[in-house]
């Protein structure tokens, strides 16, 4: 049971709520609903002649291969990240939940990244990766490998997979940590006396205690994926070889902002708003059902 | 009370400290997208022209690349917060003709203002690059290049290459290309910036065929790319066939590439003219300059190139009725152009710079003073501007293409593909024909009218 506290009358409480609402309107629901309504109209850059083409906008896009390739990369890519995040986060969390020496340092030492811009942290990507000033770019082609992520899509996609991915592991981390110092010992005690090794102990007690924490990173990282990773994409292949790095984002931004064709990117972002409203139902939905195990 | 007269005292202060001050100038803001050191040396014309009179003050803003500065430009104006000019890519040119009032055009500033600039002078390929078919200026020639080849004579001498003959056609280049790959010394015989502007536009112009319907654009909204055209499609699947053997590199979108040439990674490059300034500052071997190679057998070929760089544009304040712009303000933005177009000044920019002179007798200024004689190549973008005679034909006046930016872009992606291998250059420029014409036609609806 929880206290509650009753106020009396209705002007206070809708007083209080006031600027909470307002900002909430200012900053999300009207900036939202000028993208609804600019995804059905068509204006030259300028915003001197305009346009009301209703659906137009979005059936167009529908029927544009490059659209559908931005998704099909958009999954892909968040697929990719979301793995490798929560796979090397989950690893190093148990490294570091050991009884090691300096285990405080390696702990702080991993939570920095978080800490770096996605636009920095591309920069120092380019400096390991770029095929001419790289570190590890020249060692690739000093041993033979044929690497120039310019013109190789698959090598981009890599690249910039690495560089999101690199990003989110101190999230993921200190998220893992957290669940990991939560698991009673005596739990794992119990499994240790009763004959389970390490490797058996892991995945039949920690992981399951572990599963509501991962399934809640997994939709964060995905949400990161498809929202947050617009720098790191910029910063390092501009979406290109080709169209091979460009995502749903990253497409909004081209259409909009290079092109300057702001029905079309208004259009896309609306259809990224529905997506971002779906993953946040399915989160709450499955958050709610599954926390209390 | 006391409080009250005090606030009154200062009030009357302040009223008063700008009637007392008449000398405060107008500002004039430059938005320009020229990174060092050209930035500076752009800089350096306003603070020069501030300091030829006192009633106004150019203000010049570096807004990132030329992309970035047109963007930024037509989101202040927008927002009623446009600059009084923005320093506009040859590429922008289309759209901003699109513009509508959201532009000053430049002929009607001048007669508007009574200042007096003779356009008559200017090179044929500029001013038509921007004036309407009528000859009327839409605005004002700057910063103009064209593409020329830089290439390393270090390289040629080791690769038994005569390093004082660039080959004058593409067969001859093709003869070299193997000698630099096995004996040059770089990491690749060549590689190229500005992918489209070098190899198809300014390809295109030289061998005078057309990159686009209507006179490239010059004749209406309603003009189709025509790129996909046999010559492009041999000189592109050539890039694409060298991309594959190693003799040439794809170096990345834009000028992405041309630091490959000053840091000796290239041993020839196609780049801008207005590169000159950087790789007299860092290449570290004897390098020379060209004009761009032929296909020979080429009916017309070779003619002049078309140019690139970028112009300055007038704008008005935003949207609203009127414009938003004092008469005073056009008046400092006409009296700025007069003294950038003055040739002495002229001269100096492009003897700084390497851009070429937009003027004849700023050409023969740098001539007099022995400018030719001393930088050897110098007059190499000013003759290929020049070449065939000097008369433009419709395939090398310029192009007018509304989102060509867009369509850059287009051709690049596509280009990409083909490079790794996923289609061939005949279906590369297909698909970008298809795509082009796609953002043509919306242009042409957004600009109907």
């Amino acid at each position: 049971m929880r206290k509650k506290v009753i106020f009396r009358g209705v002007a206070l409480p809708y007083l209080l709520l006031v600027p909470q609402l307002a900002v909430t309107i200012v900053f999300f629901f009207w900036p939202a609903g000028m993208a609804v309504w600019q995804s059905t109209l068509r204006q030259d850059a300028f915003g001197l002649r305009t346009e009301f083409v209703a659906f137009e906008n979005f059936l167009d896009l529908f029927g544009d291969a490059l659209y559908l390739n931005a998704a099909w990369n958009t999954v892909i890519f968040s697929s990719s990240v979301a793995a490798l995040a929560l796979g090397a986060a989950l690893f190093l969390a148990v490294q570091a939940d050991k009884q090691i020496r300096g285990a405080g340092l390696y702990k702080t030492l991993l939570i920095w990244p978080y800490a770096v811009a996605p636009a920095l942290a591309a920069v120092l990507w380019l400096f390991i990766f770029h095929p001419s000033i790289g570190l590890v770019g020249r060692a690739f082609g000093a041993i033979g490998i044929d690497w120039d992520y310019r013109v190789n899509g698959g090598q981009a996609m890599t690249m910039v997979v690495i560089a999101a991915a690199w990003k989110q592991v101190s999230y993921n981390f200190i998220f893992f940590l957290a669940g990991l110092q939560s698991i009673p010992t005596s739990v794992l005690e119990a499994a240790a006396i009763d004959g389970a090794r390490p490797f058996r102990r892991f995945w039949t007690v920690i992981f399951p205690l572990l599963s509501p924490t991962a399934f809640f990173l997994l939709v964060v990282n995905l949400v990161y994926a498809f929202f947050d990773t617009f720098g790191v994409i910029h910063a390092l292949t501009r979406g290109g070889p080709g169209n091979a790095t460009e995502t749903l984002i990253y497409k909004v931004y081209v259409d909009g902002v290079q092109n300057l064709n702001f029905g079309s990117s208004a259009a896309q972002s609306v259809i990224l708003m529905v997506i971002v409203i779906a993953l946040t139902a399915v989160q709450f939905r499955f958050i709610e059902r599954r926390v209390h195990y | 009370m006391h409080r009250r007269t005090l606030l009154t005292g200062a009030m009357s202060l302040g009223v008063a400290a700008p009637a007392l001050g008449q000398t405060q100038p107008i500002e004039i803001q430059f938005w320009h997208g020229l990174a060092q050191p050209l930035g500076g040396m752009l800089e350096k014309r306003a603070t020069d022209f501030n300091a030829t009179q006192t009633k106004y003050r150019v203000v010049p803003t570096f807004r990132g690349s030329y992309p970035e500065t047109m963007v930024a430009a037509i989101a202040a104006f927008r927002a009623n917060n446009a600059p009084h000019i923005v320093q506009m890519f040859e590429v922008g040119t289309g759209t901003m003709m699109g513009a509508g009032r959201a532009v000053k055009p430049v002929h009607e500033l001048l007669s508007e203002t009574g200042v007096q600039i003779d356009f008559n002078d200017y090179l044929p390929g500029v001013r038509g690059y921007y004036s309407l078919s009528d000859g009327r200026m839409m605005s004002m020639p700057f910063n103009s290049s064209t593409t020329i080849v830089w290439y390393n004579k270090d390289a040629f001498r080791r690769a038994g290459v005569d390093p004082d003959k660039f080959p004058e056609t593409w067969q001859g280049v093709a003869e070299i290309l193997p000698k630099l790959k096995a004996g040059g010394g770089t990491a690749v015989p060549m590689s190229t910036a500005w992918l489209t502007w070098a190899q198809i536009e300014n390809f295109s112009a030289i061998h005078d065929i057309p990159l686009a319907t209507l006179a490239n654009g010059f004749g209406g909204l309603g003009t189709e790319l025509r790129i996909n055209n046999p010559l492009v499609q041999r000189h592109m699947q050539a890039l694409v066939d060298w991309q594959k053997d190693g003799s040439f590199r794809y170096g990345g979108r834009n000028n992405a590439g041309e630091p490959a040439f000053p840091n000796g990674e290239a041993a020839i490059m196609f780049t801008s003219s207005g590169f000159r300034a950087r790789v007299q500052r860092e290449a570290r071997f004897d390098w020379g300059v060209a004009m761009l190679p032929y296909y020979q057998g080429t009916p017309n070929a070779p003619i002049n190139s078309i140019i690139g760089g970028a112009s300055l544009w007038v704008m008005n304040k935003g949207p609203a009725a009127g414009g938003g712009r004092s008469r005073d303000e056009f008046q400092g933005v006409a009296e700025f152009f007069k003294y950038l177009s003055n040739p002495e000044v002229d001269a100096q920019w492009h003897m700084d710079t390497g851009y070429v002179p937009v003027r004849r007798a700023s050409y023969a200024i740098a001539r007099e003073k022995g400018f030719y004689r001393d930088n050897p190549g110098a007059d190499v973008p000013i003759e290929q501007l020049l070449r065939g005679g000097g008369t433009l034909t419709d395939n090398s006046r310029g192009i007018r293409l509304g989102g060509f930016v867009e369509i850059r872009t287009i051709m690049e992606e596509e280009f990409e593909r083909a490079f790794q291998g996923q289609q061939n250059a005949q279906q590369a420029l297909a698909n970008a024909t298809t795509r082009g014409n796609q953002v043509l036609r919306n242009f042409e609806r957004a600009n109907r009218g």
